[in-house]
């Protein structure tokens, strides 16, 4: 029997989401839907997959996305406003959440408006066509005659609204793929800066994160993470520890340990204080740090050759050939990862800020030996997340506890530590190029080999890509390399190169990893740039216009000609360097093309990134202000990586485990930054959010190449090099 | 050891139980439902959890609330104007769409605040320099700059 979701809503007597109430984007995180009784038909197909016409003249928009501060929330309205012709404050979106909105995997990879954003602008479109003939049946008026605006259809003198026209009823359809997109020519919401209204709700601190959430009767937990990886508890007195005032629960499993409390401040003082009391074995080896690259080098791989073509052997007396290495690096997020969890005694509710939740309720519900619809999964937003950060893993962790304790909202947010030492780093990564040209200065061979380690084990229904599995006597196994495919995302050069061969060296290395903004990207452009800028300073030519002989494609040539333009004026003294840079990421996707000035101080080797220059062509362009602050902030997060980052450890285990010993860049180093967009409304739009990060540190190598004469081929930046 | 403690909070007392060990952070969070400062790290080194403190910006993480008590303390949603009207450096933020993820916003316009509020005029350094404790991972420092020189332009026309 189907139920209707408008009728389940009635029937309770109150809206389950009471967006009618609230502006586009407040985030009413306390509220959840009782995922369960609700029957909406949630395969991609459908039309009311994605959208629902409300009763109060309102459209609500289901995206399986989640807002983790790239505004996917006001684009995906923009996209719908245009096809329904409706204005923006009208329109409100329903993020992921299980048995709510369409599974669609995970919030990654730059792809949210690729493939949430284009299901929505389909669906958008067809549902326009659909209630247009509705209503030229209705009204009695032809289809051509009308026009729909802001919930109404109006035709002669008639009229009607678009919820009297269902009569309660959803959109039933199918989604028509040759729709006519109004975004392509109209362009009224499309392709205009529209501000994020989530950001008044910031400001005026609203409830908006995960961390925000609180709930009647709530209690504070905190866990013991082990002091390194695989520690094994060796002594702990249970009983005693359950004697600390202001203990709740104390919850053991296996290896790990968790405290709850009333009070927050008494969870984390409890936290240490149980803490200190358990012995731990020595755990896992650790290599030496400073031997890391030649450590990775002399793992075990497995070795496969990605591209072959022509022959890279020929010999040639213009070579460039060089070995670049990358560190493991952290997402880092400002704000712990948290989450809420309510065992209702039947149902587990969870709270996260995971990239997806279908996933991760998959994963939960294996690892818990719970039924899949037991499990009931809430995506909020939380702190920028960058890739696969410890948010399911505290999810995994406050569901633990909360099983435990049923009938009680538990929240559990991770302290800096756990933070920095258990999050899954970006892998460490080494290229090594060997390039050459031909007798007329144009690029002859190139053969690359990359060592790395997987870039992605998120959930994915194996208990052991959840953190907590680890701390189990049951031996989940190792999750293993996990996905390969990013170690050569842009390995192979988007240049026209005759004779290429990139091969691959997977290993599985010392360090927790996944995915982590642009993956093997940020290392293969980093090296394939410098490589070129090495190659342009042989061939005699400028570094602009040896890369763009190198491209047959003209959006990218567009790029750096206009690149090329804006620096044209940009001078330079003595220890000041301008480089450039160039990609496409993925080499199907966002092209970027970017300058920076630096300045060495050349008695300390103190890096100073003056100013930076991208231009970007993402395809159409949904939020021009978006897609320039996510570019902006990519290129202040890699000038971050490039001079400061890189995960220290010990034999004692991870070291880098908080802001004095990882740190970024701040305020007084921070680069002015300027981003210029192509926008190309007849091409399909395509995420951005990680097209700048590795231009920008191939620019600013690059530079201090140019100021100093060093080529920096290990990141980050050692100021020791630079100093003379 | 709880004790009843009374805080002066945006204009208007509050009576808790609490602690008196416990940082003022967890206090404004937990007990008066105050969003605006965050948990970012705890040990004063990422600003995430500023507030004003006799209008002077202070991390609230490691501020035992019993050292509070003789302040007047004011949070983020303490700089908006009973009409709703949001103070001109949270206008700017707005304006200048100064968020990616937002986690850092309270500390930086607490920051920002507190300069202003002894600095009329200050210069793009000085700006650099009160923010240096504010950690942004998504990289939005530029758009803050822009925001707090636009604030400091309205506020001096
Ligand atoms: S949370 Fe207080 S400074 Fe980081
Ligand atoms: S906007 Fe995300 S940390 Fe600053």
């Amino acid at each position: 029997m189907r139920k209707d979701r408008r009728m389940f809503v009635q029937q309770l007597g109150c809206l389950s989401i009471g967006f009618s109430m609230l502006p586009t984007t407040t985030v009413l995180a306390e509220s959840f839907t009782v995922a369960k009784e609700i029957e909406r038909n949630l395969s991609k197909e459908s039309v009311n997959a994605w959208l629902e016409i409300r009763e109060n003249g309102r459209v609500l928009i289901y995206t399986g996305k989640l807002e983790l501060g790239q505004g996917i929330k006001t684009a995906v309205a923009q996209i719908a406003a245009e096809e329904l012709n409706m204005r923006l404050d009208l329109i409100d979106v329903q993020m992921a959440e299980t048995e709510v909105t369409p599974d669609e995997g995970f919030t990654a990879a730059s792809m949210s408006i690729e493939s949430s954003g284009m299901s929505i602008r389909l669906a958008s479109a067809t549902a326009r066509e659909i209630l247009l003939k509705m209503a030229s049946e209705s009204l009695n008026l032809s289809k051509e005659s009308l026009k729909m605006e802001d919930g109404n259809i109006f035709g002669a003198d008639k009229k009607t609204s678009l919820f009297e026209l269902l009569k309660g009823q959803h959109i039933e359809g199918k989604v028509d793929e040759n729709v006519e997109i109004k975004a392509k020519t109209v362009r009224k919401y499309v392709g205009q800066p529209v501000p994020r209204s989530d950001i008044e709700a910031m400001v005026r601190g609203q409830s908006v994160f995960v961390q925000d959430l609180r709930f009647p009767g709530m209690l504070h937990a905190r866990v013991v993470h082990p002091p390194k990886y695989a520690a094994k508890i060796i002594q702990f007195d249970e009983e005693n520890s359950k004697n600390w005032p202001n203990l709740i629960q104390l919850i053991r499993k296996d290896h790990f340990v968790g405290v709850v409390a009333e009070k927050e401040f008494e969870a984390i003082q409890l936290a240490e204080k149980i803490g200190g009391q358990i012995k731990w074995d020595s755990g896992q080896n650790m290599p030496e740090q400073k031997e890391l690259k030649n450590h990775l080098k002399n793992l075990p791989v497995e070795e496969e050759v990605q591209e072959n073509k022509g022959d890279v052997g020929q010999s040639s007396k213009t070579m460039v050939s060089r070995s670049f290495f990358k560190p493991y690096l952290m997402h880092a997020a400002n704000g712990p990862s948290c989450a809420v969890a309510f065992f209702d005694g039947t149902v587990l509710h969870v709270w996260s800020h995971c990239q997806g939740t279908y996933p991760l309720r998959r994963t939960l519900a294996n690892f818990l030996e719970m039924p899949e619809e037991k499990v009931h999964v809430k995506a909020v937003p939380g702190s920028g997340c960058f890739g696969h950060n410890g948010a399911n893993d505290v999810a995994t962790e406050a569901a633990l506890i909360a099983l435990e304790l049923p009938n009680k909202h538990i929240r559990l947010q991770w302290s800096r530590e756990d933070e920095h030492a258990w999050e899954p780093y970006g892998t460490a990564m080494i290229v090594d190029i060997e390039a050459s040209l031909d007798t007329n200065g144009r690029i002859a061979t190139w053969d690359s080999h990359i060592w790395s380690d997987g870039h992605s084990n998120r959930p994915n229904s194996n208990p052991n890509t959840l953190l907590p599995s680890r701390f189990m006597n049951k031996d989940y196994g190792h999750h293993g390399i996990g996905y390969r495919g990013g170690a050569w995302r842009n390995a192979a050069p988007y240049y026209s190169v005759p004779n290429l061969r990139v091969t691959s060296h997977m290993f599985l290395g010392p360090l927790r990893v996944s995915s982590l903004r642009s993956l093997g990207t940020f290392t293969n452009i980093f090296a394939i740039e410098s490589v070129i800028d090495d190659l342009s300073e042989k061939a005699g030519k400028d570094p602009i216009e040896f890369r763009m002989e190198h491209l047959d494609d003209p959006r990218a040539v567009e790029c750096l000609r206009k690149l090329q333009d804006k620096i044209k004026s940009i001078s330079v003294i003595e220890n000041e360097g301008l480089g450039v840079s160039f990609s496409r990421y993925k080499n199907e996707t966002s092209y970027c093309a970017m300058a920076a000035k630096v300045s060495v101080e050349r008695k300390t080797g103190q890096v100073k990134v003056q100013k930076l220059w991208a231009m970007v062509d993402a395809g159409e362009t949904i939020n021009p202000d978006g897609l320039k602050n996510q570019t902006e902030g990519g290129m202040i997060q890699s000038a971050s990586w490039a001079l400061k980052e890189e995960v220290k450890f010990s034999s004692k285990g991870i070291t880098s485990l908080n802001w004095a010993s990882y740190p970024i860049l701040r305020y007084p180093e921070i680069p002015e930054v300027e981003v210029e967009i192509l926008d190309r409304v007849e091409q399909r739009p395509v995420g951005a959010g990680e097209a700048s990060m590795a231009p920008t540190t191939a620019a600013i190598v690059n530079a201090i190449y140019k100021a100093t004469g060093v080529r920096i081929v290990s990141l980050p930046v050692d100021k020791e090099l630079l100093k003379a | 050891m709880v004790e009843t403690l009374t805080l002066q909070v945006n204009g208007k007392e509050h009576t808790v139980d609490i602690n008196p060990e416990t940082p003022l952070l967890y206090v404004l969070r937990n007990e008066l439902q105050l969003n605006g400062p965050k948990f970012g790290c705890g040990l004063q080194q990422c600003g995430a959890c500023m507030v004003l403190v006799d209008g002077e910006a202070r991390p609230s993480c490691r501020f035992p609330v019993k050292t509070a008590v003789d302040s007047e303390i004011r949070t983020l949603a303490g700089l908006i104007k009973e009409d709703g009207e949001l103070h001109p450096v949270q206008q700017a933020f707005v304006e200048e769409q100064a968020a990616q993820c937002g986690y850092c916003l309270n500390g930086m316009v607490m920051s920002a605040v507190s300069l202003l509020e002894k600095k009329q005029n200050p210069t793009e350094e000085e700006i650099r320099e009160a923010l240096a404790i504010n950690i942004c991972r998504c990289g939005v420092h530029s758009r803050v700059i822009k925001a707090v020189t636009s604030a400091v332009k309205k506020a001096r026309p």
